[in-house]
């Protein structure tokens, strides 16, 4: 018997639309899984056990009644807990959220059930997508399936620990500075972030406007590339959106190459800090892809040295302002309502109680960052240098058609590692960042397991703002390339959970 | 010692700004599709958007950035080619978000003058600083306390029907010059800049409503000086008698703390309409720090020059110079014309004299008996139940002696009741002034058979008693008499020469 959590996003659906499997069927071994495993991993904050059987009936019902169905109909997915959900619980990994049921659902969410995708649940994240661990989780981390105690990255740990996990084959993450991408690869899985405004913001709890995107989070390329398509495209209730074609990114997913291509290898992604075995193997994908014909090159990108720091003053900035809305007078948690407070008071004790260490430390760093006075200095000097990265990216993307550097400079680090230290934490978003300030796409695989520790690498691709589809062609010929290579995929060497 | 304003303006020179919101009349809120309706049930018109929910965004209304063009074309600014919203941030229950979608130092229009009409005719000329977008806040409503301020009360509600309704802030640069007229200048600027809004047609600008509010900064420098004084800032003066009666208060509370060797304080005051005085409100003991920078939530407003020069060639006639055109033609004082303005009849007496009637008749029943039934009822003349067709068609009875003045305001009396058109109210109430000869003349006789002591006194010579049997005809028919007519009668048959 076909063991169904094993299966593709891709082959899930086919085998739905030709009857070998019934989404019913798909979704109660998913859920099964989940009720298994996730004890351990912890990757869920709610699982929506009958809302997923009855998205779940209803495709059954759609294929017996002769409709035609969409490209993931019936796939299960798990979705992250900053996306609306209608009527099911959405806390963005925040105590300060705790209980709200939303009277709407995100774009993304809504598209996803228009295209009979079913919603499993909504995964654990770090509070309000501020870390790169899971360990800000109002909720308590999530682990990695490689080593239950090592983080399984952040914001979106929930997700890609789903997917390294076997509990859904589809994903949905947010990617502020990293969040997707980080993820992915230390747990050995695919992540995209699409080209700033190419999916719809409305509905995905604002962390930092300027800088957050949702993007597909998947275990292989054409599944990253079906669920970009589902989820991304114009929104008119999200003026940041893009008013343009959805790019080919199925197209490009199942025509994988890099024959003639011109890739950029950034010199700045490299030294003190980065792991030996992620270098080792982020040389080896180098000679990989030579060896399929592309052109690699070195390129330099000055500024991004600066874009760590231009980021903690624009992210904290937004958030501060973002964050004031969780007040306790319109929902969510309200604390000191107890007739002796005053609604500042309440407001007060309130934030206090529903905020965690992280998200104080932003919203003060960040008032402090817009305060008169210290504006230009802070907010100003960071837009500058935002200004000096997406150039850097324009003068290299003259010369080469994507560029590349390793995902992140570590393996997954032990839970509690770096949990009192955060400027270590802010190191894991290194090379991630500079794609958030610039806006632009990009993508993280595998690229093997680092010598030393038997874990994850992940391989990050670039490729320059609305060309998201130029990811999947490069993306798809590596992950085709590796597969041969190791005869199994990566996550085959995972340990049972 | 109490200053009086005379004295206080022999040794200062007053220093005003002005800031006026105004409430757009667009039919959705400016960042979201929730109608702006206001007179329905607490928090029905909202949505995630103008409730701020977690994940909701916003997406600016293109009525209001084309209003916010017109009113900065109409006060002669120039128009940013590109502008951005930012957010002022702070927090206040009745703020959803916590903060303010506005904009902070790329306004959509600057640097430009509104020309106001003094009383006298003089005309001054007001700076105009900036003229931005931004959004209104909800409203609360404390409970439980003696006063409704949230001093002592129990609990607050909060209404968001109205956050998010467009408005449009209008800045001047400081307002000097002006002398001991300030308080005219003032109230003359809120007045014009009332019209002009009117005019536009981007909102109703009523000022009892909330439409149009007005914050009045005040200073006193000494003649000469080249620094201007401290400030005081007394918002939310919503009348334009309150607006002339605060800049008045303040120039004498000012002179007298200055006077007396003290200092102005920058605070905010609140007016209080039944003193005509201020009191102070909140001391800023710091600036506040709104923290203002630029809303990543939505993309930079560009209005294209062809729009611009568009909305330029499509701006009606400026109020100012349209009152002049129309006191020309009416024939009119100055000061008849001020009393029209004030009243609110320019438009329905225009569209009386455009639906036929002559000036002076559509001015007379405006401003009389209408003027005087829409201060009864407490309403703008232009919202009374009667259109200005029937106004003229009133007029027009007159005017061909169907009807006199008394039976014409039955007349209106019974369209304002909702009677029916004025034909049919004179048909329902059988209002038509009696001119058949037969009827008349039976009333006539009737008037003399019951009152001979006075007949005798007619036919005596005392022909001014007749004024009596006139009266009595005028009873009996129930005024409906041709007045003239019946004295003649009345003459004719008790042999006298009239």
């Amino acid at each position: 018997m076909t063991d169904i959590i094993k299966l593709t996003a891709a082959e899930t659906a086919a085998k739905i639309a030709n009857g070998e499997l019934t989404a019913v069927e798909v979704t109660e071994a998913h859920l099964a899984r989940i009720e298994a495993v996730d004890e351990k991993v912890h990757a869920f904050l709610h699982v929506d056990r009958e809302g997923a059987l009855a998205q779940a009936r209803k495709v059954d019902e759609k294929r017996a009644a002769g409709e035609k169905l969409g490209p993931l109909a019936g796939v299960p997915l798990a979705l992250k807990d900053i996306f609306t959900t209608e009527g099911v619980p959405t806390t963005v990994g925040s105590k300060i959220l705790e209980g709200w049921i939303p009277p709407y659902d995100a774009t993304v969410t809504k598209r996803l059930k228009a295209a009979d995708v079913v919603i499993l649940g909504k995964t654990n994240m770090d509070e309000f997508a501020m870390g790169s661990s899971t360990e800000n989780s109002a909720y308590g981390p999530t682990g990695n399936p490689w080593d239950l105690t090592r983080i399984p990255g952040g914001s979106g740990g929930g997700s890609s620990a789903a997917l390294a996990s076997h509990m859904a084959p589809l994903a949905i993450g947010t990617d502020t500075g990293g969040s997707i991408r980080q993820p992915a690869a230390v747990t050995g899985t695919v992540g995209v972030k699409p080209t700033y405004g190419g999916v719809s913001r409305y509905g995905m709890v604002a962390f930092s406007s300027s800088l957050d995107q949702g993007g597909p989070c998947a275990r292989t390329v054409l599944d990253a590339a079906l669920l970009h398509e589902v989820m991304a495209g114009h929104d008119e209730l999200d003026s940041t959106s893009i008013d343009a074609p959805v790019p080919p990114v199925v197209e490009a997913a199942r025509n994988g190459s890099v024959a003639g291509l011109r890739i950029g290898v950034v010199k700045e992604f490299r030294g003190e800090g980065y792991q030996a075995g992620v270098m080792q193997r982020f040389d080896e994908s180098v000679e990989l892809l030579k060896e399929l014909g592309a052109e690699v090159v070195e390129v330099s990108c000055p500024s991004f040295t600066k874009a760590l720091a231009a980021y903690y003053l624009i992210a904290p900035s937004e958030c501060s302002s973002n964050l004031a809305r969780f007040d306790g007078l319109r929902y969510g948690l309200r604390t000191g309502d107890d007739g002796s407070h005053s609604a500042e008071e309440v407001t007060s004790l309130t934030r206090e109680a529903g905020f965690g260490p992280e998200v104080k430390r932003r919203i003060m760093l960040g008032t402090y960052a817009l305060s008169s006075g210290y504006y230009d200095a802070y907010y100003g000097s960071a837009q500058k240098v935002r200004t000096l990265i997406t150039k850097d990216f324009e003068k290299a993307f003259e010369d080469v058609d994507v560029l590349i550097s390793p995902t992140t400079p570590t393996t997954a680090f032990p839970i509690g590692e770096r949990a009192d230290d955060p400027m270590a934490m802010y190191l894991a978003d290194l090379c991630t960042i500079p794609s958030n300030l610039a806006g632009n796409a990009a993508m993280s695989l595998p690229c093997g397991l680092a010598p030393e520790d038997g874990l994850p690498v992940g391989l990050q691709i670039i490729a320059p703002a609305m060309k998201d589809e130029r990811l999947y062609t490069v993306g798809a010929a590596v992950e085709a390339a590796f597969a041969a290579r190791w005869g199994h995929p990566l996550l085959e060497e995972a340990p049972a959970l | 010692m109490t200053v009086t304003y005379e004295d206080a303006l022999a040794s200062y020179e007053p220093v005003m700004g002005l800031e006026v919101h105004v409430e757009l009349g667009t039919k959705t809120k400016m960042f979201c599709g929730c109608s702006t309706e206001l007179k329905q049930d607490p928090n029905s018109q909202t949505c995630p958007t103008c409730l701020g929910l977690p994940g909701a965004l916003p997406v600016v209304n293109a009525i209001g950035v084309e209003s916010a063009i017109k009113i900065g074309l109409a006060l002669n600014c120039d128009i940013a080619e590109w502008c951005r919203f930012a957010r002022k941030n702070y927090f206040y229950p009745d703020m959803p978000k916590n903060f303010q979608t506005s904009q902070y130092d790329e306004p959509i229009a600057f640097n430009g003058y509104l020309d106001v009409q003094l009383e006298d005719g003089e005309v001054f000329r007001v700076e105009i600083e900036r003229a931005h977008m931004e959004e209104d806040t909800g409203k609360s409503l404390h409970v439980g306390g003696a006063t409704g301020r949230i001093h002592g009360a129990s609990h607050s509600l909060l209404d968001y029907n109205r956050a998010g309704i467009p408005l449009i802030e209008i800045v001047t640069k400081p307002i000097t010059g002006a002398g001991e007229r300030a308080p005219e200048v003032a109230k003359a600027y809120v007045a014009e800049l009332r019209e002009l809004i009117k005019a536009l047609d981007v909102s109703e600008a009523r000022m009892e409503q909330g439409q149009m509010r007005c914050d009045v900064n005040l200073s006193l420098m000494k003649p000469g000086a080249e620094k201007f004084g401290t400030r005081s800032e007394t918002k939310n003066v919503n009348s334009l008698r309150s607006v002339e009666r605060a800049v008045r208060s303040e120039i004498s509370r000012h002179a007298e703390v200055l006077n007396g060797g003290g200092t102005i304080i920058q605070e905010t005051r609140h007016f209080h309409e039944d003193t005509g005085s201020t009191t102070s409100g909140r001391v800023k003991e710091e600036a506040e720090d709104y923290r203002y920078f630029p809303e990543p939530d939505l993309v930079p407003v560009a209005p294209s020059r062809e729009w611009v020069e568009q909305l330029r060639a499509g701006l009606p006639e400026l109020p100012r110079l349209r009152r002049n055109r129309l006191r020309e033609e009416w024939g009119i004082t100055q000061h008849d014309m001020q009393s029209v303005l004030n009243a609110g009849a320019i438009g329905p007496i225009v569209a009386t004299i455009d639906a036929g009637a002559d000036a002076a008749a559509a001015r007379k029943w405006w401003m009389g008996e209408l003027a005087r039934h829409a201060n009864e009822t407490g309403v703008e003349l232009g919202e009374l139940p009667v259109t200005p067709e029937q106004v003229a068609r009133v007029a027009a009875l007159v005017q061909e002696g169907s009807l006199n003045d008394k039976l014409a305001r039955q007349v209106l009396e019974g369209v304002l009741k909702g009677e029916g058109t004025p034909d049919e109210v004179v048909e329902a109430r059988g209002l038509k002034i009696v001119k058949d000869e037969g009827a008349l003349g039976a009333a006539v006789e009737e008037a003399i058979a019951g009152n001979p002591d006075i007949a005798k006194k007619v036919r005596d010579g005392k022909i001014q008693a007749a004024g009596a049997l006139v009266g009595a005809v005028m009873k009996a028919t129930r005024g409906q008499a041709d007045a003239g007519r019946a004295r003649e009668m009345i003459l004719e048959k008790l042999g006298v020469e009239g």
